[in-house]
């Protein structure tokens, strides 16, 4: 499944989305945020069963804000349009498929 | 049989690819396995002025995805893996991650380090709620509100001045009563109306309201406590060695790096350890990447 690009215009339609769905609380300028992205890219290529939206916390400040964002990356994991997780930091391709599970 | 490679990599940072560029070049049979992605710490920093080779500079996470780049044009493989385990004796020797087990003759532990934290308890709940450990990624949250920045080194310092120009006010909580960062670095520091010191200090809990609203200090010296207030905490209290893995089959120095010499060998044959996380005296990219080539030398006389 492709990577979306979140935006305040299209975060509702994803939110309704069935699927599990995995937002990334990102900059283009944050280190750690990087070395999660191919490991995204990685997950959005095996699994059809999620969507994977990213966040850029410069273009998106009121939806950073409305999910509490002050450290990035930070993942959510939401079902049927609910947060069932969220968390800071960089973590490994095996501790992010495991939040999905959430 | 399971497949055995003739060396096994653990980390993808400078010293893991450089040490797979080598090996691949020498015709082994390697494999890399990185947690996360090419670079390591080295992807954490914007612009690196002191490897060579850069004029201009070169941002940390190009370079990493350019060191991986280089190791697997001459054959080197990379798989995505948190390596749990590692069984070293014998000659043919075991990693265990997360995602499989492999097996290799030759093993380079290069797994740097990561940020040292302040040892609270349940401190890894608080990250995401106020704790930060990477001024740089974080910063641009606390434009005009207080940030308490720990340590009293070069990274502490330079984290402190970055965030006195977004933040209102920087506390800066060191547990001496001097800076031990160089020289070039205090007087900016001093400079800046809106930095304060808090010196011996050191903290010992968390204020928390929905999220991190402040610090209880202990003075050092006289032992006081005192809660101060802030709306985040920025940790820069050095690094520690990623040994965890090893489960105690290699000797470690006091502060828990691997002990090798500049032969980057170990107490146990055909195991090297390359980079930030072995004992040496300058942690640069440019020393990490030097190890790498230097444990492939001595692999190919071992092998
Ligand atoms: C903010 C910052 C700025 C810096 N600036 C500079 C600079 O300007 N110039 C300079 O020369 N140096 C700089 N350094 C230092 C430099 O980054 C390090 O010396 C260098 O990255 C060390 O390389 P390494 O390969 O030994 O370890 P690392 O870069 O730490 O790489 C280790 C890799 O191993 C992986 N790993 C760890 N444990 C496991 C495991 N169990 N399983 C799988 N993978 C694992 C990690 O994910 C990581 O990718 C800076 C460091 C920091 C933190």
């Amino acid at each position: 499944m492709a990577i979306i690009h979140v935006t305040a215009t299209n975060f509702a339609e994803i939110k309704a989305s069935e699927k599990t769905v995995l937002l990334d609380f990102y900059a283009d300028w944050c280190g750690p945020c990087r070395m999660v992205a191919p490991i995204l890219e990685d997950i959005a290529s095996e699994r059809e069963d999620i969507i994977i939206g990213k966040i850029n916390v410069d273009d998106e400040g009121s939806l950073a804000h409305q999910f509490g964002v002050v450290s990035i990356p930070t993942l959510v994991v939401m079902k049927n349009g609910e947060i069932v997780h969220q968390s800071a930091g960089a973590r490994p391709k095996a501790q992010i498929l495991k939040l999905l599970e959430s | 049989m399971a497949h055995i490679y003739d060396m096994i990599i653990l980390g993808g940072g400078p010293a893991g690819y450089s040490a797979a560029l080598y090996a691949a070049r020498a015709g082994f049979d390697t494999l890399v396995i990185e947690k996360m992605s090419a670079g390591g710490q080295m992807a954490l920093t914007d612009i690196i002025d002191n490897y060579p080779g850069f004029d201009e500079g070169v941002d940390g996470f190009t370079l990493g995805m350019k060191m991986q780049a280089g190791a697997e044009r001459f054959g080197a493989k990379s798989e995505y893996g948190e390596v749990l385990s590692v069984d070293l004796a014998g000659e043919v020797k075991t990693v265990k991650t997360d995602s499989g087990d492999y097996q290799t003759r030759t093993v380079v532990i290069a797994t740097g380090a990561n940020p040292r934290p302040l040892g609270l308890p349940d401190e890894a709940t608080l990250i995401g709620r106020g704790l930060h450990y990477c001024a740089h990624c974080d910063g641009r949250f606390y434009k005009d509100k207080t940030v308490m920045v720990v340590g009293g080194g070069n990274s502490a310092v330079s984290d402190a001045l970055y965030l006195s120009r977004i933040a209102k006010k920087v506390l800066l909580v060191h547990r001496r009563d001097t800076l031990r960062a160089t020289r070039v670095y205090h007087e900016p520091l001093m400079k800046a109306s809106n930095v304060e010191f808090l010196w011996n200090k050191t903290v010992s809990d968390v204020v928390m309201g929905d999220r991190i609203i402040g610090a209880t200090l202990q003075d050092v010296k006289t032992g006081t406590s005192e809660q101060v207030l802030c709306d985040g905490i920025f940790v820069s209290i050095g690094r520690v060695p990623a040994t965890e893995c090893l489960n105690g089959q290699l000797p470690l120095d006091d502060y828990g790096y691997i002990i090798a010499d500049e032969t980057t060998r170990t107490a146990i044959p055909g195991v090297y350890a390359v980079g930030d996380v072995r004992t040496k005296a300058l942690r640069q990219v440019v020393t990490a990447a030097a190890d790498g080539a230097v444990a492939v030398h001595f692999a190919e006389e071992y092998l």
